[in-house]
């Protein structure tokens, strides 16, 4: 089975990098952009078929590792 | 004093660490990230500068995970002393050792250079060689040293003293122009909550020689040998 899990900066931190990235689209002229706000995304793999136990390991990698729960929120996408 | 500098994989600053440690008296021992335990008669664990895993994921965030920190926490929760500097400090946070986390530098440079700090308390293991309100003059060597944390963990460290350093101008003032990285209240370093964990974005290391820029930083490492200020 495939998984997606994105990581994202909860509301109200501060991202100097989005914050960048949003003055790059500005000199370069695309237009419309209103701000930018940069994660992460983890294309993972597993080994077994069971959704929900794969769901249930997911989530012990995002809280130990792949997200900081201080700062950053994580959505978890299970993929057929 | 018997400290244990851990190395990670890309860790830099464990030589110069110990260098400070072993001018100050202490018996220093080198431990590696992959090690189960820690020395026997560990006093001082000291988590040096460095990038370990090349900053990947987060910083410090793989090394905080690494077997060694198990042996870490225990020691903490024991009681005993952890220093932890720069990606040592980030890889705490990420520990769990100390609350909050080191983010990127709010202009989005990296931050080499001098840089004064104002000592916040001088009855600590780490400061009691130094003078209340006392302006030292360090390096710092960042790129992530943007304290945060939330509201209710920044009111907690404010209120119980847990604020270790601030940035400052050389005359103390904690502005907003002094503080090179973004750190809420001009955080540099904090305690935990029963005083016996440091972490520190500044090197004190750096500054131990009058040969090499100054010796304001051997004031923390002399307080660890236990010396306190001059009466």
């Amino acid at each position: 089975m495939k998984a997606r899990v994105t990581v994202t900066l909860k509301a109200g931190v501060l991202d100097p990098q989005g914050k960048a990235i949003e003055g790059a689209l500005a000199s370069l002229r695309v237009d419309g952009v209103l701000s930018v706000r940069q994660g992460k995304v983890f294309d993972i793999e597993l080994s077994g078929n069971d959704q929900a136990s794969a769901h249930a390991a997911l989530t012990t990698a995002c809280e130990k590792l792949l997200a900081n729960t201080v700062i950053e929120n994580y959505r978890i996408d299970l993929m057929a | 004093m018997r400290a244990a500098v851990i190395t990670f994989p890309g860790s830099n600053r464990e030589g110069d660490v110990a260098r400070a440690l072993k001018q100050a008296g202490a018996a220093v021992a080198h431990a590696w990230h992959a090690d189960m335990a820690l020395p026997g008669g560990t006093d001082l664990v000291v988590l040096p500068g460095g990038f370990s895993y090349g900053d990947y994921l987060r910083t410090g965030a793989i090394a905080a995970r690494a077997p060694i920190m198990d042996a870490v926490r225990s020691h903490s929760a024991r009681g005993g002393l952890v220093l932890a500097i720069c990606n040592g400090f980030q890889i705490a946070c990420e520990a769990g050792l100390l609350p909050g986390v080191l983010v990127r530098n709010a202009n989005l440079r990296f931050a080499c250079k001098r840089q004064h700090l104002k000592v916040e308390r001088c009855d600590t293991a780490f400061t009691r060689a130094y003078a209340p309100g006392q302006v030292i003059d360090v390096c710092i060597a960042h790129g992530e040293g943007n304290y945060i944390c939330d509201a209710g963990t920044l009111a907690r460290l404010e209120n119980k003293g847990l604020v270790a350093f601030r940035y400052c101008d050389a005359e103390g003032q904690v502005t907003v122009a002094a503080n090179p990285n973004g750190s809420l209240n001009g955080i540099a370093g904090i305690y935990s909550e029963s005083l016996n964990v440091l972490g520190m974005m500044p090197h004190p290391e750096n500054l131990i020689e009058h040969l090499t820029g100054g010796i304001d930083g051997k004031g923390l490492f002399d307080s660890l040998l236990g010396r306190s200020r001059a009466a």
